[in-house]
């Protein structure tokens, strides 16, 4: 006879299993999906749009920042600029702008940077304090004007993922945040290959993969549709991450 | 309707509201906590404080939780997180829908106040005994939630699912920038994270003694009851 815990224990069983069954469903995946346009959409309505990710002083930093993602290229351009210490490295903005850019670390430098103590956290649970310095996005697109058709801005990396370069986009609310910056720097150091060097984007309301690493070329486009899977970035159309990574 | 009712005898034991949620409620719980732990495996360590990752102490190494509890049930960070982002906002707005709905039908105020008779140390070693001979209900009063059921609902409603709801919101580096309170409340985003899964365990082990007290109290008959509103007081 099979006892009530028996019951229970293989009720549950079946239930969670059920649950891997109904993401199969079209329909089903479809609504649980709609999460994500839900989260974003009550985020964006109760709150403000231009409220600052908290910052944190010196000694609030994490000891040891650790390294996620890519950690080093290894691709033979990626080396050959790495040796010249990135002096022959450009930014290239282009897309929807009135005057595409070419921006050297000179240049990022040269612009009214921003400094700030922030907290990283990954999508997988762990957060880390650090510094980072650079230009605000938001100056960098009004200096190559960037057009009113404009919705979202992608970033393509140095660093390769299954033979193609990582990519990742955000939306102009995120874009033209005070605190959405090209980072060159990270506590006080020009960034290590490790972190993103040159130069990486922290927006610092969402989740870590969203803070593109390794950049070489940002652009201002009116959809997502011809990017990639047409997701908006490496983790959204390979497995299923979400877009607006606020949560 | 106070004085002694005949066993046996059909009465009208939850609101529609009640059952309503109960139900929804359930499978929330029921996936949030199976997602949770799949998220959990992602990075399986918890810290006290603002920051912390794999170089700082951890004050809990979590097990990693089997195919089996999980959902989905094989390691996918990104559908876990789907389920229980989902089904986070069937808590959270189901959670406040009930609390306002049982405020205007009185619920709480009726069923879930402790009254002066019940706060005294006899009273608790009388209910304790009660329980200890598998006795749940007052003759007298049947219809009235015993001393430890009002405590452990009034524990997993006003405590225990709204500080996981709060923390919850803690981790969400948009909310940090919207709300900056919730973590100076909560001692920083690791210490809500930390906070957040010990409040899943009271849920999960509430969980387990609710299921356990239904099986010794009559299934069908507790059951039916949230299902139809109509309860038969026992023998």
């Amino acid at each position: 006879m099979i006892g009530r815990r028996g019951i229970l224990t293989g009720g549950a069983g079946l239930l969670l299993a059920g649950c891997d069954r109904v993401v199969q469903i079209p329909a089903a995946r479809r609504i649980l999906f709609a999460g994500e346009d839900m989260q974003k959409g009550l985020q964006r309505a109760l709150t403000d749009r231009a409220a600052l990710a908290p910052e944190f002083r010196p000694e609030q930093m994490s000891p040891v920042f650790r390294s996620n993602g890519t950690r080093d290229p290894g691709t033979d351009a990626y080396r050959a600029l790495a040796d010249a210490r990135f002096a022959d490295w450009r930014l290239e903005v282009g897309g929807l702008v009135a005057r595409p850019l070419r921006l050297s670390l000179a240049d990022l430098r040269g612009m009214p940077n921003r400094s700030q103590i922030t907290r990283h956290d990954c999508v997988e649970g762990w957060s880390a304090i650090g510094q980072w310095t650079g230009p605000m996005l938001g100056n960098v697109l009004k200096a190559a004007g960037v057009r009113p058709a404009a919705r979202y801005i992608v970033f393509t990396c140095a660093d390769l993922y299954g033979g193609a370069p990582y990519y990742e986009s955000i939306d102009m609310v995120d874009a033209f945040h005070p605190q959405t910056i090209l980072a060159w720097a990270m506590n006080g150091r020009p960034l290590d290959v490790a972190h993103g060097a040159p130069c990486r984007l922290r927006v610092e309301r969402q989740l870590g993969y969203k803070h593109a690493k390794y950049l070489m070329r940002l652009d201002a486009v009116a959809s997502l549709a011809g990017i990639g899977k047409g997701r908006g970035g490496y983790w959204e159309d390979n497995v299923d991450y979400d877009w607006y990574a606020g949560i | 309707m106070e004085g002694p009712v005949p066993p046996g005898t059909a009465v009208r034991r939850h609101a529609l509201a009640t059952r309503i949620w109960h139900w929804v409620n359930a499978v929330a719980i029921f996936v949030l906590l199976g997602s949770g732990l799949g998220i959990s495996n992602a990075h399986p360590r918890l810290y006290w404080g603002r920051y912390g990752a794999n170089f700082d102490p951890a004050w809990l190494q979590l097990p990693r939780f089997p195919a089996w509890i999980t959902i989905p049930a094989s390691y996918n960070l990104a559908i876990s997180r789907r389920w229980h982002l989902f089904f986070a906002l069937v808590l959270g707005f189901g959670l406040l829908g009930y609390m306002l709905w049982s405020l205007a039908n009185r619920h709480f105020a009726r069923d879930l106040r402790l009254r002066r008779r019940e706060l005294s140390g006899a009273h608790f070693l009388a209910d304790l005994k009660a329980h200890w001979n598998l006795r749940f209900h007052d003759p007298e009063r049947p219809r009235e939630y015993n001393l430890f059921q009002k405590l452990s609902y009034i524990l997993i409603l006003f405590v225990a699912l709204p500080l996981a709801i709060l923390t919850g919101i803690a981790l969400s580096p948009g909310m940090n920038a919207a709300w900056p309170w919730v973590l100076e409340v909560l001692g920083g985003r690791q210490s809500a994270r930390s906070i957040h899964f010990l409040c899943a365990t009271g849920i999960a082990i509430f969980t387990i003694v609710h299921l356990a007290l239904v099986i010794l109290a009559g299934p069908v008959n507790e059951v039916r009851s949230m299902l139809t509103g109509w309860w038969r007081v026992p023998e």
